[in-house]
């Protein structure tokens, strides 16, 4: 009888190693796959980078060479635009949020929010094409940083929400007992203290939409020249890869990688700067 | 002085009302832009665009049941692929080791994947997945391009993992210490308080939590379009050319010449639109009702 047990227990215990080490083992998988795919982009990304890249314009099939300065001038342009239209959008947004929770229609908004981050950002390309590009009679820079402002919004009022509802009341309160309205108290006041979680939020944004290429298909729709007017149609490195990509020439592949790296290496280094000041900008008190 | 004061006041509380609003707005314009943009193809097309097996723009006859089959297989084999890998990192760093320095790491490395760009995805996969899928389809005896459902399905797989892992994360984690506890003090082995315990307890969540990376792939673009194929029929098997609801509209939206073929595919644009609204609207909301609890 006792014999019995004890081989139950051996079993089970047999049994728990082994899911452990099972669990264990896709979980070093998945880690394996993200160094695999780094690894990759960075060894075929650093063999193809040269100076042409950051210095010259992209050359046509036949001549080798040739960079894609333009499509790096285009993405700072697409995102900065982005940037100034998102950010004060999002963060009043997002104060509204965090001043107005529990009421039905900051309910009712916090879901438009989470909805809006989920609408395919292809069906927001062709929701700008629809409004800005018909209406403009062509493709255009801005109509590619409104999608990327659209895109942009919902980090942006996500992490200014939790970052406001985060500072007490207390302090807040103490700014209205001196007089101060409610707008000096939040200029003032508010966000001072919660900066760090908000340009966290519009720096998480950034990262977002840098990498972007489907919904700029058919607004921003690339160009292969050098371009700083707003209102014509501008390259990004997103679009440059994926035109590059499904190019049957290895000279372009060799650019695209190179592209590549530019592009994966400031998302990255963007999610970094995230992830190393998350804790220091938290607001602690 | 005083009167400024009240009236900028005044102006910043109504700013910020009129900025929440705007967003339910903007969300209730993409639909109606939709609908009435797609108008033209919903009534040249009928109800037959869903279930329609022949899209031919030269024709002007168009069914989408090509795409919703190709979305349906590539979202849902990325799913089946990358849930064994998602449960268990979310078990791994949910459950196994919840704190410390270490799944902290792990959990930041597992997050780089959200951050890569899809296209970077599809290019990856080009030169990477699709010569390892190419023998395969040689061996098959099948058209071997490598490019194809099967190949988008797995670096799609690999686009949904950072999405699961830290939803089901989230959810496991909030499993009430008492019932684990109890469990334990009934002599059961970590493994068995994981499958009889946290589990089951959790299978809401964890549903959910895989729903919304099923909104997630239906909705991927970049990756899918390069490395799908490209093709507007029927597939045959998961080797097949095809494409996506979302890859033809990436395709194809540019050159539609005719008003019927551009809004045929916007009326694909308002499908994929309610569809992923729907999607996320039950993930959220279940995912919201378990938190609570």
């Amino acid at each position: 009888m006792e014999a019995i047990s004890d081989r139950g227990i051996k079993r089970r215990k047999f049994k728990d190693k082994l899911f452990r080490y099972l669990v264990s083992g896709l979980t070093y998988c998945c880690l394996a796959i993200v160094f695999v795919i780094l690894f990759y982009i960075f060894k075929k990304g650093i063999g193809s980078l040269n100076w042409a890249i950051f210095s010259q314009l992209p050359k046509p099939v036949g001549e080798t060479g040739g960079g894609v300065v333009n499509a790096i001038v285009g993405t700072l342009m697409l995102v900065s635009v982005a940037s100034i239209i998102a950010i004060p959008f999002g963060v009043s947004v997002g104060i509204y949020l965090a001043d107005n929770r529990g009421r039905k229609m900051a309910g009712r908004v916090s879901l438009a929010v989470d909805m809006l981050q989920g609408v395919p950002s292809i069906v927001l390309g062709i929701i700008i094409y629809l409004w800005v590009v018909k209406p403009m009679g062509g493709f255009s820079a801005l109509s590619g940083s409104i999608v990327l402002s659209i895109m942009m919004l919902p980090p942006v009022i996500k992490n200014t929400e939790e970052t406001l509802v985060l500072i007490p009341n207390t302090i807040k309160e103490a700014s209205l007992a001196l007089g101060a309205s409610y707008f000096r108290t939040t200029m003032k006041i508010l966000l001072p203290t919660g900066i760090g979680g908000i340009f966290g939020g519009c720096i998480l944004g950034i990262a977002r939409v840098a990498g972007e290429a489907a919904p700029l298909l058919f607004t921003a729709f690339g160009n292969p020249y050098m371009n700083y007017n707003i209102l014509k149609p501008v390259n990004s490195l997103p679009l440059v890869l994926f035109n590059y990509a499904s190019s049957p020439y290895d000279d372009w592949h060799k650019i695209a990688w190179g592209a590549t790296f530019i592009l994966v290496s400031m998302v990255l280094i963007l999610n970094i700067i995230v992830k190393y000041f998350e804790n220091r900008w938290k607001v602690q008190f | 002085m005083k009167n400024w004061r009240i009236l900028e006041n005044k102006l910043f509380v109504r700013w910020l009302s009129f900025s929440a609003i705007i967003t339910i707005i903007l969300l209730s314009a993409f639909f109606l832009t939709l609908t009435i943009s797609s108008w033209p193809a919903i009534k040249a097309n009928g109800i037959q665009f869903l279930w329609g097996k022949t899209w031919d723009p030269v024709k002007e006859h168009f069914g989408m049941l090509p795409f919703l089959i190709g979305t349906l297989l590539t979202s849902f084999l990325a799913l089946i692929i990358s849930a064994p890998f998602s449960v268990a990192a979310a078990i791994f760093l949910g459950e196994y080791h919840s704190k410390g320095t270490i799944p902290n790491i792990f959990r930041n490395i597992i997050d780089l994947l959200a951050a890569i760009p899809s296209v970077v995805y599809g290019f990856w996969g080009l030169f990477t997945v699709a010569p390892l899928i190419r023998p395969l389809e040689v061996k098959l005896h099948l058209p071997s391009s490598g490019l194809g459902i099967f190949t988008a399905s797995i670096v799609l797989a690999i686009m949904l993992i950072p999405y699961s892992v830290s939803l089901v994360r989230q959810v496991i984690s909030m499993t009430p210490i008492q019932l684990k506890e109890a469990a334990y003090a009934l002599g059961g082995t970590q493994t068995e308080v994981i499958w009889k315990v946290v589990l089951p307890y959790n299978i809401s969540g964890i549903s959910a939590g895989f729903l919304l990376s099923l909104g997630r792939a239906l909705s991927e673009t970049m990756a899918v379009t390069i490395l799908i194929g490209n093709a507007a029929e029927l597939p045959h098997n998961i080797f097949s050319a095809s494409n996506t609801m979302a890859s033809v509209i990436a395709n194809e939206f540019t050159e539609a010449v005719s008003d019927v073929y551009s809004a045929s595919l916007i009326e694909i644009g308002l499908l994929l639109f309610i569809v992923t609204m729907i999607i996320n609207l039950i993930g959220r909301s279940i995912i919201k009702n378990v938190s609570l609890i």
